[in-house]
């Protein structure tokens, strides 16, 4: 900066935030260089969370993998397993039955659902407002105890397996989730209402952070973040897997509402339309389940051919892809994961030069990363 | 006053002096914890859950329970922070907020201080809750500390700016600038509220009410800038600064800073009540003069004060459990390119009215 | 101009819209519950804390196996021709003494692998989810039916056989099938 006064010594000020704070979504550090509260440079450190989930794989059978594939993101863990049972199906040659697909995609949008809302409320308490976080959660928590109903855990389910799913579903289930449906649409109008479409919530968040197009790709952006920039690119359409194809949904991209494309309102107020098409696919889903045995496909032991797969489906963040390596043993031999929020997460220094240090908190809090997902 | 004389009759007139100063203490120390309470439970039932619970019955004790488990805590002190100013700092960011309790009128029968200058008394000693944040935030040798503590100077500094228009607006119609004067002017009936114009008539009264309004919501815009409540709370905005200028406090240091935010926050809706609302005056009338019994009048006065202050504060309450908070840079402009020029065009058209 | 006033009026306007959804909220009931007074009812397939019902198991060890965190350490020990011990609930006859039965549920992750290879159903998760410890190794839960000196002596008892077997036969024979898992400790 040239002024007058640049004669005077000045220094910038390195701000560290985290790994303990507020709002780095975990344990995330983030290294901030401050001129005054202007951004120069921002450089994340990673691996507070690290677990050595895919060497630790190396020494586990394919079935005792599910409940780690849980812990990757532990917000959309129903998701996690869906993408893993189909990589290992892919690499075995499993056929599930048609009911297990629908199952399987039921719970992955209801956990689309869920893992928004989180997003979505954190992102009100990035920003500071309170309140609609705590809705969001109420919501969440409707969408947890269905999960409870059917496998018995809120959170880390080990319910869909290689080749079928753990249990049937509960009796009350599609009634219970016909429920929550009715009552949850009037739930984003409020939201919206309540947050979206707030003055100062737009202010704070339309033209921050722009992520335009050809940077997203460059950087590997995928997901909601990158639906965001403006391009059409869901793998459920994309490269459809499971049952995808059977439904009839949009793929909402953002269009720069209040300000840019590719802004931090862009990517939080899609998150709010992604959640109305997983609420029309779970309706499609609910009317069409066949009946059938869902544990009949289920081999007793998994051993696939050795040979290698690339299997990645649509996560609520992004693409998250699975490369699993097999020597024809009962554990593979090398499992990759190729996690939506470690490669969405390395854009954050891009968006944030420039900006003040109030933006880093929303540029954050709009790419939605689960540090879970980023350490392994 | 009433009081004062009574006291000083009795004791004479500088132990009464110290007493009557010493009153509002005993008025802001109860109301604070009261509204520590009452912000837990309107924040618990705006987001659908219940609030303190156990602490008798539906957690009323709860903040006496929170009081005596602040006091009991180490008072860590880091090494590397500047002692006196640290100490210092919570009890001027205290005594700045007690000191605007001075001019305020509780009722018609009491006010410390019956200064001609009330209103400019408190803008200037509301500065000193300025040089305390800022105190806190070097002292304590915390980027977050700092950063909150810049902010918040800046801040209170700009906003004062709206206010000071404001009141200058008052001025301008009513004249005087003493508070308890102020509030005696809009006795006797609800129009007589300076949000309804004071005590003008004819056909100025009908131009000045939407004016008056507007004034009404910058003033009361830029009071909750200058307690740091949402939507303005950003020096201490929790999801970036962590706590702002009081990140390192702790024990009863914190508890000063908080009783000094609750202190505050009524301070400032007293001023706005006191200034558009008719003060401790009621709207319908007293039932002491219906029955003839004198000294309920100030009774009822001191009730209507405090509902009115009350009402204010809750209202800020709602206000922080419904809105995100603004980025520095927008707080600025909201001052600067929103209130000021504003309460600018209020001024001079009020002025002009008054002129014609 | 016009778009300063309409900044304004939408300033006001969606903060009015937000202050009715938040007041409309204050007269909703709360959807929290006073814990440990009242209590959610739980789903029947809820999955908190394991636990064996020792007269069915069989000591086959299939749930250390499935375990991933390898939190259930099994030892059995061969029963003597002699000895009955019984049969499972669906009929299975008991082979083996189970002289060690550990569930470490610090380790256990809820995952529920154990339960289903069980061919008696003897290990399953219960809906108990309040057994918090102040030390660690209150957390080991011992299921084993057996004492310690019981345990001891059906290994005696069992080495002593083996031996008398060895003896009678002379010859030397393999050593005890028995197999200890991985140690929790």
């Amino acid at each position: 900066m040239e002024t007058k006064t640049s004669h005077l010594r000045s220094e910038e000020m390195i701000l560290n935030m985290g790994p303990q704070h507020p709002s780095t979504h975990g344990v995330l550090r983030l290294e901030v260089e401050l001129d005054g509260e202007l951004i120069i440079d921002v450089r994340p450190h990673i691996g507070y969370l690290h677990r050595c989930f895919e060497k630790h794989c190396e020494a586990m059978t394919y079935p005792q993998i599910i409940p780690y594939v849980d812990r990757l993101d532990y917000l959309a863990s129903m998701y996690n397993e869906f993408g893993y049972a189909l990589a290992v199906e892919r690499l075995a040659g499993i056929e599930v039955p048609p009911r297990v697909e629908y199952i399987r995609v039921i719970m992955g949008e209801l956990q689309r659902i869920a893992s928004h809302l989180v997003a979505v409320g954190t992102y009100g308490l990035d920003i500071g407002a309170f309140t609609p976080f705590l809705y969001c959660f109420i919501e969440r928590e409707k969408i947890l105890t269905l999960f409870e109903m059917t496998c018995g855990a809120r959170l880390l389910y080990n319910y869909i397996w290689v080749g079928g799913v753990s249990h049937d579903l509960p009796p009350d289930f599609i009634r219970l989730t016909k429920e929550f449906i009715v009552t949850f649409k009037p739930i984003i109008a409020e939201l919206n209402n309540l947050l979206s479409y707030n003055k100062i919530f737009i202010e704070r968040t339309a033209n921050v952070g722009i992520l335009p197009l050809d940077t997203a790709i460059n950087f590997g952006v995928t997901g909601p973040n990158l639906r965001a920039s403006g391009l059409k690119w869901d793998l459920r359409r994309d490269d459809p897997y499971s049952i995808y194809d059977k439904f009839d949904f949009e793929i909402p991209v953002g269009e720069g509402w209040h300000g840019t494309v590719g802004d931090c309102w862009d990517r939080y107020y899609l998150r709010m339309l992604e959640m109305e098409q997983s609420i029309r696919i779970i309706e499609q889903a609910i009317e069409q389940i066949p009946d059938g045995d869902v544990t009949s496909a289920i081999p007793k032991r998994i051993k696939p051919a050795e040979g290698q797969i690339y299997s990645r489906v649509e996560n609520p963040r992004g693409e998250l892809g699975y490369y699993i390596v097999s020597k024809g043993g009962l554990q593979p031999h090398r499992l990759k994961v190729r996690p939506p929020s470690f490669v969405n997460l390395e854009v954050l220094g891009e968006l944030c030069k420039g900006h003040l240090v109030a933006d880093v908190i929303a540029i954050l809090g709009s790419i939605d990363i689960v540090l879970g997902e980023v350490d392994r | 006053m009433i009081i004062f004389e009574y006291l000083a009759d009795l004791f004479g007139a500088i132990p009464a002096a110290f007493i009557s100063g010493i009153l509002p203490i005993a008025f802001v120390v109860p109301y604070a914890l009261f509204a520590v309470y009452w912000e837990r439970k309107v924040s618990a039932h705006m987001q659908d859950r219940l609030g303190p619970m156990r602490t008798g019955w539906h957690g009323y004790l709860q903040t006496i329970a929170d009081i005596l488990k602040l006091i009991q805590k180490e008072d860590i002190v880091a090494t590397a922070v500047d002692k006196p100013l640290f100490n210092l700092a919570p009890i001027l960011v205290f005594a700045g907020s007690y000191a605007a309790f001075a001019a305020i009128p509780f009722s018609s029968a009491y006010i410390g201080a019956n200064v001609d200058l009330g209103m400019l008394y408190i803008i200037a000693v509301s500065g000193l809750v300025v040089a305390g944040i800022l105190m806190a935030g070097w002292a304590s040798n915390n980027k977050y500390s700092l950063i909150g503590a810049v902010r918040s100077a800046a801040q209170i500094v700009s906003y004062e700016i709206p206010t000071v228009i404001v009141i200058l607006t008052l001025f301008s119609i009513v004249g005087t600038l003493n508070l308890y004067e102020l509030s005696e002017i809009q006795s006797s009936n609800i129009f007589n509220w300076m949000i309804f114009g004071g005590n003008v008539i004819g056909w100025k009264k009908i131009v000045l009410i939407p004016l008056m309004f507007a004034a009404f919501i910058i003033i009361y815009l830029t009071t909750l800038a200058e307690v740091n409540r949402t939507p303005f709370d950003i020096p201490e905005a929790e999801s970036e600064l962590v706590a702002g200028y009081h990140t390192e406090y702790s024990g009863m240091k914190f508890a000063m800073f908080f009783l000094a935010e609750y202190a505050n926050m009524f301070a400032v809706s007293a001023i706005v009540a006191t200034l558009f609302l008719g003060g401790y005056h009621s709207p319908f009338g007293y039932l002491g003069n219906l029955l003839g019994i004198s000294w309920l009048v100030p009774v009822e006065q001191f009730f209507w004060f405090t509902f009115k202050g009350l009402g204010f504060v809750t209202v800020q309450m709602w206000l922080r459990w419904t809105l995100p908070r603004l980025r520095v840079d927008q707080l600025m402009t909201v001052c600067w390119k929103y209130l000021i020029p504003l309460s600018f065009v209020i001024f001079l058209l009020v002025s002009l009215l008054m002129v014609l | 101009m016009k778009q300063y006033i309409s900044n304004i009026y939408s300033a006001l306007i969606t903060v009015f819209i937000g202050m009715k959804i938040t007041f409309k909220h204050l007269f909703t009931p709360a959807v929290t519950i006073q814990y440990p007074d009242v209590r959610v009812a739980l789903p029947g397939r809820v999955r908190n804390r394991l636990y064996v019902n020792m007269d069915d198991c069989i000591g086959c060890d299939q749930c250390a196996r499935a375990c991933p965190v390898s939190c259930i350490a099994i030892e059995t020990v061969k029963s003597l021709p002699g000895e009955d011990l019984g049969k499972t609930s669906n009929g299975k006859k008991k082979a083996l003494w189970v002289t060690k039965f550990d569930i470490d549920i610090a380790k256990c992750c809820y995952c529920q692998l154990c339960v289903f290879p069980c061919p008696t159903e003897c290990i399953y998760m219960t809906d108990v989810y309040e057994f918090s410890e102040f030390e660690r190794e209150k957390l080991v839960y011992s299921f084993t039916t057996l004492s310690k000196n019981e345990a001891i002596e059906k290994k005696q008892n069992f080495e002593k056989f083996e031996a008398e077997k060895a003896a009678q036969k002379a010859a030397p024979k393999p050593p005890a099938p028995e197999t200890p898992s991985t140690n929790p400790q």
